[in-house]
């Protein structure tokens, strides 16, 4: 056996073509190549790292090894979404995303890779479709980048530094905020004021939104369906209030939520952000989020996003439909400091999935999933509030999360969900940290994932669990 | 018998479909799957969900998505993939900036299908992603190890994220300190536009330095530039010239003086892992991404992964929660009260940083190494076959030895023809290149070309590109009709403008492409 290691992945490697390659530029060591790094700054030892698995086989046992330790969504039954709620994502979804064209393409421009900016296009006018709103881009890290940046597109379109947000917000998606909103010096960051909700029905509150509205504030956000799983069924009250003191309704709303829901287009957002989780990606421990961005067709808009995207244009033949870059001279990599905040690899992949999976569904299929996560999350609100001790914390429609409260069953969320791990299931998230004004207080999520034996299942096990 | 290319370039031709819209293939009707039905019982005993929609938030009209049997959208993805040049069909060495290195498949398979990575919730009870956190804790060692700091974090999703992120952590330590009056960062206009645009999004000035004669930034315009205003450098090294600064030390000594801090980019770290560490050269705080160096696909421009590393005196700042262990088990810390908060949710690309686990885990120290070395073996190699072409000038630092990359100049090829970077990078796809990735803003270097050929291309790969650029250069001074006509074989022509800018040509969404072909300002 030779001393040298040839690596799979290295075709080079190979000891008699690296000396061939070395003698051609003039090396007579491998560190020669490196003679302007200054002898000093070079590393004197070898890397200490773990032995290597060299093999394939080897390395795939290790890893199935390691992610066995695992428990996962498929083997436990699941009631956690918080953002990041558990959908099913069809076959062609992963057929077409692990694709080697598209998975391991970069930025070749619209004559070679034609194909991907036609996949960028058809997601963004599928999700301007759901939103109904003419203008977005491919998508931004997440959800909570998205609404941050929502934010100061709206306090650079006003002129005004102050953003109103709902108490009830994503508490992941707040702090996300309130960091990208800072700033070195405090005069340029934006000032940020909670409206706090309805304790009854778990709605922005109107009256403090009023009382705090002004000539001096940039945005209006609401989440809607919000954090707590509630329809906000005042929400084009509340655009009217922004509307009416200049300031722009940002709307945060679940794409899977639209085939019942009213677009935030439709009831007066000025700017509709969220998720696209939901339409055609696995969980991933929180790995399959990526955000949107919509406005209307005004420049006014248009020119304050940060994100690349590209429209259509002609070729040289008539008819035949390209793709290249708008208005460049938004982003950093154009204008460096002076672009609009900044941009860079972010979630172009999951364009592809997210347009197969609405594709598939279709306007009628849309419809059908809203109504089945409803259902379902209407049946498991109603058996496991039957359980004495456990109540729903709201008295409002929900879409398919809802807020069940454990007080009277003198357990904490915390020691309940750990007994219901016992009988595999992932309960509720606990809110008693984040919202501690509710008690202790658990967000279930129920989806078209859950079925009849799985919530009384659900039912059984809590009922079992609280009066243990 | 082995083709020469000398004699015989590849006859490639991409395929062209010629595919509608997906809006203009819709039969209504027509349905692309069934999503299941509410039980029976359910609906018996509660209704139907819908029904229970306040009347102020009821959709009135369904959107008008697409109906489509699932053979015919699976056929037209299916066919846009094919009209996509990834690196798996055509080595983009040509992308210079970008590390384009192969994504072992076995690293594929592991994220597509295992469901102890695909189904598993962010907020299940840690002891039940001990599988997880173990990967996220001995990643963090490993790069820890390669770099020489202290604690990584792995929530950015790009390295423009990390940059952001390490802004931010700047920015929050000086705050804890009291020190509210360094409010500038400063750049080298050769490092990436992000060095600059993260850094301003954060709330800094912004000053950059520009390249001296020997294509490098100067250390006297640094020592002019920093002050008790100074936060932080935010440097590459190599820069995208491929030019390692020796004096880096030198600066980062220079920030350290004035009480700066120093972050460095390390998006071109390729050719110098365990070759020099970020440690030694005394950086406080860094970022790698995993989805280039660190062999997880570019996915079209992400998802990825900027790993964010940071000497321990900045590891409070870090975003939460942190992944910890025990000794026993793997916890998530969300107490830390310095923290800067979150810049993504959750735990970030947890398949991004599994694939980089796996691709340290094969490779190992000495692999990690190899990695390197051929990189620049291969970028020093293809630097002196290319020099020879007609056309082409390497500018700068002439005679040093560069690392993983080069911008090269075509302008002696413009000044001779009257063909940009950009024609020959549309005749290249008639080759089999995707593009040629020509540089960053400001275009610095004049027409210019900037190639990064990684430690994933044999030298036959190499061969093979010089001979098809030479042939693109000859064309250019012989055959010129070739050149103006280009690209041939890609499924698409030319096009008249590469940048819409007028309200009335923007059709980034088919809502707005219906209104523009209505109004007669697009044709398409």
């Amino acid at each position: 056996m030779s001393k040298k290691t040839v690596f799979p992945y290295i075709p080079n490697s190979v000891p008699e073509i690296q000396r061939e390659m070395l003698d051609y530029v003039g090396a007579e060591h491998v560190i020669d190549l490196y003679e302007e790094v200054p002898e000093k700054l070079r590393l004197d030892r070898d890397l200490n790292l773990p032995k290597a698995i060299r093999d394939e086989q080897g390395i795939k046992r290790h890893m199935e090894h390691l992610l066995n330790k695992n428990a996962n969504c498929n083997e436990y039954d699941n009631y956690m979404g918080a953002g990041c709620a558990q959908h099913y994502v069809p076959a062609v979804c992963d057929e077409i995303a692990t694709r080697g064209e598209l998975l391991t393409c970069y930025g070749a421009e619209t004559w070679a890779d034609h194909g991907k900016y036609q996949i960028f296009f058809e997601y963004q006018s599928m999700i301007a479709e759901l939103v109904q709103m003419d203008f977005t881009t491919v998508p931004c890290h997440c959800g909570g980048q998205a609404a941050a940046t929502g934010l100061c597109m709206a306090s650079r379109m006003t002129g005004r530094k102050r953003v109103l947000l709902p108490k009830n917000m994503n508490p992941e998606n707040l702090s996300i905020i309130k960091n990208y909103c800072s700033s070195v010096h405090e005069e340029n960051a934006l000032e940020i004021d909670m409206i706090n909700y309805d304790p009854d029905t778990g709605r922005m509150d109107i009256a403090e939104l009023k009382d705090k509205i002004g000539d001096d504030v940039a945005a209006v956000f609401l989440e809607n369906p919000n954090y707590l799983g509630v329809i906000e069924s005042d929400a084009k009250e509340i655009g009217g209030i922004a509307r009416e003191n200049g300031a722009e309704f940002v709307v945060y709303a679940d794409p899977i939520t639209l085939g019942v829901l009213e677009a935030p287009g439709n009831y007066g957002a000025t700017l509709a952000v969220g998720d696209i989780h939901s339409v055609g990606l696995h969980l991933y421990a929180g790995g399959g989020q990526a955000g949107y961005i919509a406005s209307p067709d005004d420049m006014r808009y248009i020119s304050e996003f940060k994100e690349l995207v590209d429209g259509v244009t002609e070729t040289t033949v008539p008819g035949e439909i390209a793709y290249c870059i708008v208005l460049i001279n938004r982003t950093h990599y154009a204008m460096r400091e002076k672009g609009k905040e900044f941009t860079g690899t972010q979630n172009n992949l999951w364009t592809a999935p997210v347009a197969v999976y609405l594709a598939l569904m279709g306007p009628q299929g849309m419809q059908e999933i809203g109504n089945t996560i409803m259902t379902n999350a209407e049946y498991a609100a109603k058996k496991l509030s039957a359980i004495p001790g456990v109540s729903m914390q709201f008295k409002a429609p929900f879409f398919q999360e809802f807020v069940l409260n454990y007080d009277e069953t003198g357990k904490t969320v915390e020691e309940i969900n750990k007994m219901l791990l016992e009988e595999k299931i992932f309960g509720g998230v606990d809110l008693s940290k984040d919202f501690p004004e509710l008690g202790q207080s658990t967000l279930y999520c129920v989806t078209e994932t859950s079925d009849k034996e799985s919530i009384d299942h659900l039912a059984q096990a809590l009922a079992r669990t609280v009066h243990a | 018998m082995r083709r020469d290319y000398d004699t015989y370039l590849r006859q490639f031709h991409e395929a062209k479909w010629d595919e509608e819209l997906i809006f203009e293939l819709s039969v209504p009707g027509e349905r692309g799957i069934l999503v299941p039905q509410p039980d029976e019982e359910i609906v018996n005993e509660v209704g139907n969900g819908i029904d229970r929609i306040p009347e102020t938030m009821r959709r009135k009209k369904l959107p008008e998505l697409p109906e489509l049997s699932q053979p015919r959208i699976n056929r037209h993805y299916l066919r846009l993939t094919q009209e996509i040049m990834g690196m798996d069909v055509a080595p983009d060495i040509c992308e210079g900036t970008c590390t384009m290195k192969y994504s072992p498949k076995v690293q594929e398979h592991m994220v597509a299908h295992n469901p102890g990575l695909v189904d598993i919730h962010p907020y299940q009870d840690p002891d039940t992603l001990q599988g997880l956190l173990e990967i996220y804790k001995k990643t963090e060692n490993m790069v820890c190890e390669i770099s020489g700091m202290d604690a990584f974090n792995f929530h950015a999703g790009g390295g423009a994220a990390a940059c952001y992120l390490g802004a931010c952590i700047v920015r929050e330590y000086f705050h804890s300190k009291g020190d509210d009056k360094r409010d500038e960062i400063i750049t080298t206009i050769f490092s990436h536009p992000c060095d600059a645009g993260a850094p301003a999004t954060a709330g800094f000035k912004v000053i950059t330095l520009m390249p001296g004669e020997d294509g490098l930034p100067e250390l006297g315009a640094l020592k002019e530039a920093l002050s008790e205003r100074t936060a932080a450098i935010f440097v590459t090294n190599p820069e995208d010239t491929g030019i390692f600064n020796p004096h880096i030390q030198e600066y980062v000594e220079a920030a350290h003086e004035v009480g700066a801090l120093c972050y460095y980019d390390q998006a071109n770290v390729n050719g110098i892992m365990g070759i020099t560490r970020a440690r030694e050269t005394g950086f406080d705080l860094i970022h790698y991404n995993l989805h280039k160096t660190f062999s997880s696909p570019h996915g079209g421009m992400g998802p990825g992964c900027g790993a964010l590393g940071v000497r321990e005196f900045l590891k409070p700042y870090l975003p939460v929660p942190r992944v910890e262990h025990d000794g026993e088990r793997y916890t998530l810390d969300s107490d830390c009260p310095q923290s800067c908060g979150k810049i993504r949710e959750f735990l970030g690309n947890t398949h991004v940083v599994a694939r980089a686990y796996m691709w340290i885990m094969q490779l190992g120290a000495e692999g990690i190494k190899e990695a390197a070395v051929c990189s620049v073996l291969n970028n020093q190699y293809l630097m002196k076959k290319l020099s020879e072409i007609k056309g082409i000038e390497i500018m700068f630092a002439e005679g040093k030895r560069r690392l993983e990359q080069c911008r090269y100049s075509w302008g002696p090829l413009f000044e001779d023809t009257g063909f940009t970077s950009l024609d020959v990078s549309k005749r290249l796809i008639d080759f089999g290149y995707e593009h040629i990735w020509l540089s960053h803003h400001p275009f610095l270097v004049p027409e210019p070309m900037t190639l990064e050929p990684t430690e994933s291309n044999s030298k036959d790969d190499l061969d093979e590109l010089v001979c098809a650029i030479r042939e693109v250069a000859r064309e250019c001074y012989e055959e010129p009709e070739l050149i103006k006509g280009a690209p041939f074989h890609a499924p698409i022509h030319d096009v008249y403008c590469d940048e819409n800018n007028t309200l009335d040509k923007i059709a980034v969404t088919y809502r707005q492409l219906q209104k523009r072909r209505a109004a007669g300002t697009i044709h398409v």
